[in-house]
């Protein structure tokens, strides 16, 4: 990593985040269970902004209850709210599981929700309660992403259970993905002869077709029979760079049942989804299906046929971190450089995970965490990109600089079709890089005098 | 869906028309685990003062409610766009264990420094009230050593509603107000309140004014700039349109100055010509009068025809309505009726007893009113009621998407201008082409007989 070039100024404050909150991500965590609903226990405001700003990306209903805290409440604390949202919530969505989420302020007054829940069943002894899952998300520690995989911990520690081990049953724990990458998981997982158990699954239910009545709860998403027999498969798939392996969800599952967890990178570009299918080969003990080993070729194939447009292209990469990793080590296949790779998120693991993936540009490349867009924006207007690859929250950026937007990752709030983008497997990098060529032809028949039809 | 029970602590918000007599909860803090469509007192707040351009907005408390009101409005600046900028102190652990002064301070240090606002507003969140943080020294300290004004908003998500987020964007906005020159200031002239320049509409009714020949001091908020508000005082009128957010400062106003205070409104072609005339009956000028006759008159007869082509498929449609303060839905629903269509659901987030009572007054026998509803109740009454369009926000989309009906983004995230004679037309076609769009005739609900959901996931295998 080349040292950081001089930004003129440092500033405390965070002037556009690239970053979210962490209730946000265990909402969204949540949304991938059967029946489920998220509650958040706190204000009004922060199920309604995460609503409208998970809307507009999904372009699905996307009900979060919320405990409805008001001056009171912040005084003597959330309980009464809490057990009079909850049975609401009962009442209105007869849900199978409630992933209760906290917010700042009802950590920071010190509410013991675990009692409260306590309490809650307790009063209701004897009837048929949904799942009640908790997790502490204060706001002020972490981004979105680690609101997810806490959540994701939280819900396997309530349901699975342990059991005989089930043959074939493979437990696939992918990390924040969009739905269209969730159903391609899926797929292949079942081409190997495998029974997949997706967590969180919300492939239908946030990108799901039209009702013909309307539904409280969308269709779709791991089940909590499924959610409870992960306890009992044969092996687990864990994605992630930057997670915590020693606290997720893949090592609580090999903890508390001896469910062996493979941690692997998320599987975008060739190497990364190669590592995934020589994975499930050998727990299946079958070869790579056909139909994927076709693809893979095309997807070489097209790099072949396109490897003159983006080769030594300068790229600057955010967003999540480990959407920053995949990215950059599925361009940095190609030829594509990444000079800039920054995330709101704080791992610590950024610069080790990308020099790993990506060992070929990684001493060319300047790699931050915890930075906001002005502190993205000063450097790579230094750095001279011919290409960003992120979130639309970018989009001020690509306008100021002249260069495209390939739009990853969440938000999409500026394109149609956000849940559909498809980022990991050879199609994920097949759509990908069409997409980066495209995009970077494109620009040149905009700038050209000419104006060229062939290439 | 339709036997879908309302929850017992929401019975009282929603009223049917004829039904029984008129009386209906509103005002209230929702009921926990409701899925209300509301937001909070940050809220409130952040939308009133956002469109103050060339102030700095800093967000203090963790970063979430600075993220999700980044850039989100459609409101436009005629010049600088310092608004569309999200700051926010990011509170970490040890801010809220130590306490967020400190930070606070350095951050409006060097915001101030670089951007150099012509003031400041500091809005605290939930957890800043509860940590107890002196907002007020510091924004005093900030104000003396850097001179530029820094106001403190009192926005705590949790201490009530967002409507006392606008109470506490009208004290801040108060400090302003009287401090400055108000010379040279025609004695035909007004301030226009309440409205907040989406897609550019205050510049369409300031032009309409302008024509008219009144002098606008300030607009408040939309494309506004602080020295405007500081001089405010020395307009002869002050036009509220969104009561529920200004006509607390306009009180204050009225109170201090003696400026009298009109209502208004600018959807469709009565309110609009209404609000002009309003005015003009105000100020009583022949000249401004005369004026306004005019351009009524030719605004009128130009868009009359235009809408014609519109009307013809949008007869007899059924509509709801679901908008944040239930003034702009008595506009929605005369609008629609100018289109031919009935409107069978109304309703808002923050609706007082006065303007439901003019709701159902000027509602039809049998429409549904409802005080700060959610998803699954306005789910219930959108398919009872055979609603073929719903008139809301971006949380209220998808309900009506699932659903098979159209819809028209009335919220501030919306690009087009739906204010005055253009405005008009402008909602017209977005009506039209949302209800009378192909597409409906392919969603399920028409469409019993397609594959089931379990046929879906077989397909959705084969297509890989």
């Amino acid at each position: 990593m080349i040292a950081a070039l001089p930004v003129s100024e440092h500033f405390t404050a965070t002037r556009n985040a690239c970053k979210l909150c962490t209730p946000l991500g265990a909402c969204l965590a949540f949304s991938g269970i059967e029946g489920a609903m998220p509650f958040l226990h706190g204000s009004q405001g922060c199920s309604t902004y995460i609503r409208r700003y998970m809307i507009s990306h999904f372009r699905e209903p996307m009900d979060i209850a919320s405990s409805n805290f008001g001056e009171h409440t912040a005084i003597f604390g959330g309980g009464k709210n809490i057990r009079l949202g909850l049975a609401n919530v009962i009442e209105g969505y007869h849900p199978t599981m409630i992933g209760i989420a906290t917010t700042c302020l009802s950590e920071t007054i010190g509410d013991d929700v675990k009692m409260f829940l306590h309490e809650f069943r307790k009063d209701h002894q004897g009837e048929a309660l949904p799942h009640l899952v908790h997790v502490a998300t204060p706001s002020y520690t972490g981004t979105h992403a680690t609101g997810y995989h806490d959540a994701i911990r939280a819900i396997v520690d309530v349901l699975a259970q342990p059991g005989p081990t089930i043959k074939g049953v493979v437990n696939l724990i992918p990390g924040m993905l969009s739905p269209a990458d969730l159903r391609w998981l899926k797929d292949v997982v079942t081409d190997f002869g495998l029974q997949p158990i997706l967590l969180p699954d919300y492939s239908d239910r946030l990108d799901g077709g039209t009702w013909s009545e309307y539904k409280k709860l969308p269709p779709g998403g791991t089940t909590i029979q499924q959610a409870a027999r992960m306890g009992q498969a044969e092996a687990t798939l864990e994605f992630g760079f930057t997670t915590n392996e020693a606290t997720s969800a893949g090592t609580l599952l090999e903890k508390k049942f001896g469910v062996p967890c493979s941690h692997m990178g998320v599987p975008m570009g060739v190497a990364l989804s190669d590592a995934l299918f020589d994975k499930l080969s050998q727990i299946s003990g079958r070869p790579v299906p056909v139909k994927y080993q076709g693809r893979r070729g095309r997807l070489i194939d097209s790099f072949i046929d396109a490897h003159k447009y983006v080769i030594n292209k300068r790229v600057v990469v955010f967003g999540e971190e480990d959407l920053v990793v995949g990215m950059t080590a599925m361009m940095a296949e190609v030829g594509l450089k990444p000079v800039l790779c920054s995330s709101g998120g704080k791992s610590k693991k950024l610069g080790e995970s990308i020099r790993a993936v990506a060992p070929e540009i990684a001493d060319d490349c300047e790699i931050h965490e915890g930075v906001d867009f002005e502190e993205i924006a000063e450097h790579a207007k230094q750095l001279e990109p011919d290409l960003l690859v992120g979130n639309s929250k970018g989009y001020k950026l690509a306008r100021e600089l002249n260069v495209p937007l390939m739009r990853v990752g969440f938000p999409i709030h500026d394109r149609i079709g956000g849940a559909r983008v498809l980022h990991v497997g050879y199609d994920g990098a097949q759509t990908r890089f069409d997409s980066i060529a495209n995009g970077l032809l494109e620009m040149r028949q905009h700038d050209s005098d000419v104006g060229f039809t062939y290439f | 869906m339709t036997t879908t029970d309302i929850l017992e602590g929401r019975k009282a918000h929603i009223h049917e028309k004829g039904a029984v007599p008129f009386n209906i909860a509103c005002e209230k803090q929702s009921v926990a685990g409701s899925v209300s469509q509301r937001a909070c007192v940050f809220c409130g707040s952040r939308v009133v003062l956002y469109p103050i351009a060339d102030a700095l907005h800093v967000i203090h408390g963790p970063i979430g409610c600075a993220a999700y009101t980044w850039d989100i409005r459609g409101a436009w600046s005629s010049g600088p766009q310092l608004h569309r900028m999200s700051f926010s102190t990011d509170l970490q652990e040890k801010d809220v264990i130590y306490g967020g002064e400190k930070k606070l301070y350095q951050a409006l240090v060097e915001l101030i420094e670089h951007y150099r606002p012509k003031a400041a507003f500091i809005y605290s969140t939930c957890i800043v009230g509860l940590i107890g943080d002196d907002v007020e020294a510091i924004c005093r300290r900030i104000s003396a050593e850097t001179g530029v004004e820094t106001i403190p908003v009192h926005s705590e998500g949790f201490k009530g509603s967002k409507k006392d987020g606008y109470s506490a964007a009208c004290n801040a906005l108060n400090q302003l107000v009287g401090t400055g020159d108000t010379n040279g200031i025609s004695p035909l002239s007004i301030n226009i309140l309440g409205d907040f320049n989406i897609a550019g509409e205050t510049w369409v009714i300031k032009d309409y004014y302008e024509r008219m020949g009144v002098e606008v001091v300030a607009t408040i908020t939309g494309d506004g700039r602080v020295d405007d508000i500081r001089r405010c005082h020395g307009a002869a009128l002050n036009v509220v349109q969104c009561s529920g957010s200004m006509t607390q400062l306009a009180t204050m106003m009225k109170e201090k100055y003696g400026i009298p205070i009109i209502r208004a409104s600018y959807f469709g072609i009565e309110d609009m010509s209404k609000a002009l005339y309003d005015v003009a009956e105000y100020l009583n000028d022949k000249t401004v009068m005369r004026n306004t006759q005019n351009l009524v008159r030719d605004e009128v007869s130009k868009l009359v025809p235009q809408l014609r082509k519109y009307k013809k498929d949008l007869k007899g449609k059924r509509a709801a309505v679901y908008t944040g303060g239930a003034f702009k839905a008595l506009s929605m629903i005369r609008s629609l009726r100018t289109l031919g269509m009935k409107t069978v659901i109304a309703g808002s987030q923050t609706g007082n007893q006065q303007d439901y009572a003019r709701l159902q007054e000027l509602s039809d026998e049998g429409t549904i009113i409802l005080d700060d509803t959610n998803p699954l109740e306005l789910a219930k009454f959108l398919e009872e009621k055979k609603a073929d369009l719903l008139i809301g926000g971006v949380k209220e989309r998808p309900i009506a998407y699932k659903l098979g009906l159209g819809f028209c983004d009335h919220n501030h995230e919306r690009k087009i201008g739906l204010a005055g004679f253009e405005g008009m037309l402008n909602f017209a076609k977005e009506v039209h082409g949302t209800v009378t769009s192909p597409v409906w005739k392919l969603a399920a609900l028409h469409r019993k007989d397609v594959w089931s959901a379990t046929s879906r996931q077989h397909r959705q295998g084969d297509e890989s």
